[in-house]
């Protein structure tokens, strides 16, 4: 039986962030005492709980060395890291393990809120009469995957923060950027002109870890999907 | 040191390629004694050290017909010809085999200690240069090949002194038969495959929900990949994967009691090299959160160089092992100690 307060020897990493919240509830639910991991947001390791604490796009890079057995990011982390092809030949190194369907939100496309007398957005008419148009991105990999996709050409702007500034000011035509309401984008006068792809909140393994502590992970893993479950019911 | 007035001073910096690097003689000490204690199980178990050429014909390499980590490094020589930087032993030495010994039948063993050449991502720390340590054993077939294999390279790794390595055997057919007992569609299995290979079991859950199984062989299909541990996870394999797993309960009964306790059975373990046919392994240690080496059997390979035999081989990657053998010693490769 795993020990009350503990993950049974595992080290978790945990994303800041939007994440963060849920993570800690399911935490919470598996017995683990968050009581400091909600008081102090400056400590990055609780090492008797066996959680790290870290942004979102860093916990994959914890867990493929090594350094966490675990961890939970956003399935948008896991698809901008990704190198072109190396889920079919078998080189992406972490397991992916489970849905654990918060954080919910969408990998959108989206343009200025007008379009013109022939009903074209603004992407759209720069791509007609320019052959490329200009997506700034946090994610430029899977906006370039993206217009590959649908066989569009363009030219990835990326950006660190506040995507939605760059087609007021004329830095690109569109935009691909995760929402979770659309708040933020309606406020900014965008649309969202195409659905890339839903992202949740996943949980990922070390490879290693996964064959080596194959008992704890799937004890583990079995609590979660019965809480999941229970909430699907719910 | 060589110092002029144009760098001010400081030395000047030569750079050399992402991925490559320079090994000067405090560890080059240390991985001699490693590639030593290699050398010496291997030739003591009749296995002849070869060289082939860093450089080859792509024409020739290509022979293997494989994709997914061929060589990358192209260079043109005097007369034009392609040649290549090889990406691991395995296929030179199918076409050395082929081409001097194509008529020996009794098994032949080689070992190889050689850098092998990859492509790396860019702005990640991934080897373009590595060095490989491994073995081949060629026209022994399933199930005594491969159990001489996984002994070989137990007692290699024990001779380097690593101490709390597993094995983990798995079989590169076993989701293949599968598939063929519960009958899934052509079209739908490159994508199951595919999802598999990219250790992605959420979509993996996804695809099999998508193509209109019993939620039986759904289930199973989706847990089968996830069973790994001791033997009971070949003791009681769920209907049509008893199947699947016959070649590995047959290795795993011809393992001595020292080389079976280091297996862990791997019903989803997945290699990255497209060419393996049979039982696959790979080498964990607690200390590195990588796999240290692997390998598996190959027995269509030489067949593609026009001299068909069975064969198995594995690789140890010197660096990590290395790495391993250093963190074992100072008992890191948890978190805790690290913090501390």
């Amino acid at each position: 039986m795993m020990a009350m307060g503990s993950l049974d020897g595992l080290t978790i990493a945990v994303p800041r962030g939007a994440l963060f919240g849920g993570t800690i509830e399911l935490l919470t639910a598996l017995g683990l005492d968050t009581a400091e991991l909600r008081s102090n947001d400056r400590k990055l390791l609780f090492e008797d709980i066996g959680v790290i604490t870290m942004r979102p796009s860093d916990v994959p890079t914890y867990v493929e060395d090594g350094a966490a057995d675990l961890g939970i990011t956003g399935k948008d982390v896991l698809l901008e890291r990704e190198g072109v092809g190396e889920r079919e030949r078998g080189r992406r190194q972490i397991y992916e393990l489970l849905d654990l369907g918060y954080g919910r939100c969408t990998m959108v496309f989206a343009t200025a809120d007008r379009v013109n007398d022939r009903g074209e957005n603004p992407a759209a008419e720069t791509l007609r009469r320019l052959g490329a148009m200009r997506v700034a991105t946090k994610y430029p990999r899977i906006a370039a995957r993206h217009l590959e996709e649908t066989g569009r050409q363009g030219e990835i702007v990326e950006v660190k923060g506040s995507v939605e500034l760059a087609p007021l000011t004329g830095l690109a035509e569109a935009i691909v950027d995760l929402t979770a309401t659309g708040t933020t984008l309606r406020e900014n006068g965008l649309v969202v002109r195409e659905e890339i792809v839903e992202c949740t909140a996943r949980l990922i393994a070390n490879p290693v870890a996964y064959k080596l502590k194959a008992a704890q992970i799937d004890q583990l893993l079995g609590r979660l999907r019965e809480g999941l479950s229970t909430q699907r019911a719910s | 040191m060589a110092v002029d007035d144009q760098t001010n001073g400081k030395p000047m910096i030569h750079p050399i390629p992402s991925g490559t690097r320079d090994v000067l003689p405090d560890e080059t000490r240390e991985l001699r004694a490693i590639t030593d204690a290699l050398r010496g199980v291997f030739e003591r178990h009749g296995y002849g050290e070869v060289y082939t050429p860093a450089l080859e014909y792509e024409s020739v390499l290509a022979n293997a017909g494989i994709d997914g980590m061929g060589p990358v490094h192209r260079v043109f020589d005097e007369t034009g010809a392609t040649l290549v930087l090889r990406s691991d032993m395995t296929v030179p030495i199918a076409r050395l085999v082929a081409t001097r010994y194509p008529d020996v039948v009794e098994p032949l063993r080689f070992c190889y200690f050689a850098h092998c050449y990859r492509g790396t991502r860019p702005q990640w720390s991934q080897p373009r240069e590595l060095l490989q340590a491994g073995i081949e054993l060629i026209g022994s077939p399933a199930p005594q090949g491969t159990a001489e294999a996984l002994t070989l390279l137990c007692d290699a790794l024990d001779a380097t002194g690593l101490k709390d390595y597993r094995v983990g055997l798995g079989d590169a057919s076993l989701f293949g038969t599968l598939m063929d007992r519960l009958e899934i569609a052509p079209g739908a299995r490159a994508g199951l495959l595919e999802t598999l290979a990219g250790r992605d079991f959420v979509e993996l859950e996804q695809r099999l929900a998508g193509i209109g199984l019993s939620a039986e062989a759904s289930a199973l299909l989706l847990s089968v990949p996830q069973r790994r541990g001791g033997p009971e996870v070949l003791a009681a394999p769920p209907g049509p994967a008893a199947d699947a797993v016959a070649g590995m309960r047959q290795v795993s009964e011809l393992l001595d009691e020292r080389v079976a306790e280091r297996v862990i059975f791997d019903l989803g373990l997945v290699r990255s090299i497209g060419y393996y046919t049979g039982a696959v392994f790979e080498v964990y240690d607690p200390a590195l959160g990588v796999p240290i080496g692997g390998g598996g059997r190959y027995d269509d390979l030489l067949a593609n160089f026009g001299a068909a035999r069975h064969a198995v081989g594995f690789a140890l990657d010197i660096e990590r092992l290395h790495i391993a053998l250093a963190g074992e010693e100072r008992g890191t490769g948890v978190v805790v100690a690290r913090g501390e």
